[in-house]
């Protein structure tokens, strides 16, 4: 018969032998199988204390960019949740004032800015959509909170921290 | 009337609860590990890494398994009996650590001037007491699949009864045949035989050790003779309802058998206590005994593995296989390997 394939194995019919029939080699060969498993090199990863390597386009939860002066890079265009198909994204725009030109690099800024995580299926449109390369996706994933309301991410959530006035004083203050 | 004047020896007394605290406490914490250590085999031979973050190694797993289920709701079915509900567990505990008593744990120990022996009672029946104690285990099972009034319970708890009685016979011919050759069914006089000859009586009765090994398994319902408790036919077995620390005095139970049955094929077919050279270290007479006991639980550990090692490689038996197993194989096997041993015992003793 011709196989498909040329790893088919025809099944042996043949009665089995005494030495067969004893089972014992055959259950000495198996436990010697699972003796040399003992000594083999686990598959387990110790998941918090070492994680897997992701891949480079891997997408896990948002952040806001700052530019090299470290003024915020969004500019509440709102292409971002047009773009995002769960809808998980919604902002409230501002106009900069004057003296402000060093926190916010556009004329108009976002106020608000919230991503709900529990929405958001990490699809990365949101990073695509951007004009301003204002929002990134990092390797930072599994969010673990008590109530759904801490799944809604804020702009102190997101933004990234400004490297010329690093925060000093944080929410817990 | 002197007669009924008697001398209590207050020191033996107070000797003897000393060892039976001893072995009991020993017997609970080695089947509590034997927990972990079933986990951690069955890790390693699937290529994990078994419990490790309850303590250094996942030591403490253990305590965490028994808190976890003494916190458990205690739940006693409305149709079930409560007394034999109850009864149940207790049986199943109280015979597997029963058996300890005729095992003999070392030689003497000479303490003060006092002979103390790491036996609690040298019966002259030792084995006999066993094989009595370990058939009464299987009330355990019985009572308590019986009185959950489910007929889940109810099959595992047959399947257990005739898996025991079945597996009794072979058993015990495979014993007789051991009785031939050390002419004692006391456990300690065999130990000193095999000491003295320095043979161990697993050369002498290849056949009938591995007759007893298997016996063994099916009378720990061990894997692949786990049949009372085979989950995915019978939901959970013949503890299906029972919850709480009930629960766990059968799973307890279990694993003191196990430990019990490993010692017990240390003492009769490996030496008990003996080890190669023994006499002739030149140790003071204490130290070879605590050397003696070393070496005990050192074969005690290694039986104990042994089921772990088969637990995680064979899968169970059908029941019919089981059945075929222990009634048309393992018993001509065991007559036949004791109709040969007396003859060449006969053989030896008056020549023909």
């Amino acid at each position: 018969m011709q196989t498909l394939t040329n790893r088919a194995q025809p099944v042996d019919r043949r009665p089995m032998t005494f030495w067969e029939k004893l089972y014992l080699p055959a259950i000495a060969k198996g436990m010697g199988i699972t003796f040399s498993h003992i000594f083999k090199k686990k598959a387990t990863v110790s998941y918090p204390e070492e994680k897997r390597p992701f891949s480079p386009v891997f997408r896990g939860l948002h952040v806001l960019n700052r530019d090299e002066e470290g003024r915020e890079r969004c500019t509440a265009c709102g292409l971002c949740a047009v773009a995002c198909p769960a809808e998980a994204i919604t902002m409230e725009a501002a106009e900069r004032k004057t003296g402000e030109e060093h926190l916010y690099r556009e004329e108009k800024y976002a106020a608000r800015y919230e991503i709900n995580m529990l929405r958001c299926i990490f699809c990365g449109f949101c990073e695509e959509a951007c004009p301003k390369e204002a929002i990134y996706m990092t390797e930072t994933f599994a969010p673990s909170n008590f109530q759904r309301k801490g799944f809604i991410y804020g702009k102190d959530d997101l933004l990234i921290p400004d490297p010329k006035h690093p925060i000093t004083v944080t929410k817990k203050d | 009337m002197t007669l009924l004047t008697i001398a209590i020896d207050w020191f033996y007394v107070i000797e003897k609860i000393l060892l039976i605290s001893a072995v009991l406490a020993a017997s609970l914490v080695i089947a509590m590990y034997s927990t972990w250590g079933e986990r951690k085999v069955a890790a390693w031979i699937q290529d994990r890494r078994g419990p490790n973050r309850a303590g250094p190694f996942g030591l403490l797993q253990p305590l965490a398994d028994g808190g976890k289920l003494f916190f458990k709701e205690e739940i006693i079915p409305a149709t079930a009996n409560k007394f034999l509900f109850i009864l149940g567990p207790s049986m199943a505990m109280l015979t597997a650590c029963m058996t300890s008593a005729v095992i003999p744990w070392g030689d003497v120990l000479n303490i003060a001037g006092r002979e103390v022996s790491l036996q609690i009672a040298d019966i002259n029946i030792g084995v006999l007491w066993v094989i009595m104690v370990v058939g009464m285990g299987v009330y355990g099972i019985m009572i308590g699949g019986w009185a959950s009034n489910n007929k889940f319970s109810l099959l595992a708890a047959c399947r257990g009864a005739s898996q025991v009685i079945s597996y009794e016979l072979p058993m015990g011919l495979s014993l007789i045949a051991l009785f031939m050759i050390s002419g004692s069914p006391s456990l300690k006089d065999m130990v000193e035989q095999q000491r003295e000859s320095g043979i161990w009586n697993v050369l002498l009765q290849p056949v009938g050790f591995l007759i007893f090994l298997i016996c063994a398994f099916a009378e720990c319902n061990r894997t692949p003779f786990d049949l009372p408790e085979a989950e995915n036919e019978l939901n959970g077995g013949y503890h299906l309802e029972y919850s709480s620390m009930k629960l766990g005095f059968y799973l307890f139970a279990e694993y003191i058998n196990m430990f019990i049955s490993s010692a017990l094929m240390a003492t009769l077919y490996f030496g008990g206590y003996h080890f190669p050279f023994m006499d002739s270290l030149g140790l003071s007479p204490n130290m070879v005994t605590i050397l003696g006991i070393a070496a005990l639980f050192l074969k005690t550990f290694a039986f104990i593995f042994f089921f772990m090692w088969v637990r995680w490689t064979l899968p169970r038996f059908r029941y019919d296989q089981l059945m075929k197993l222990g009634w048309k194989i393992l018993i001509p096997l065991a007559l036949v390997n004791m109709i040969i041993t007396g003859a060449v015992v006969l053989y030896r003793s008056i020549g023909f």
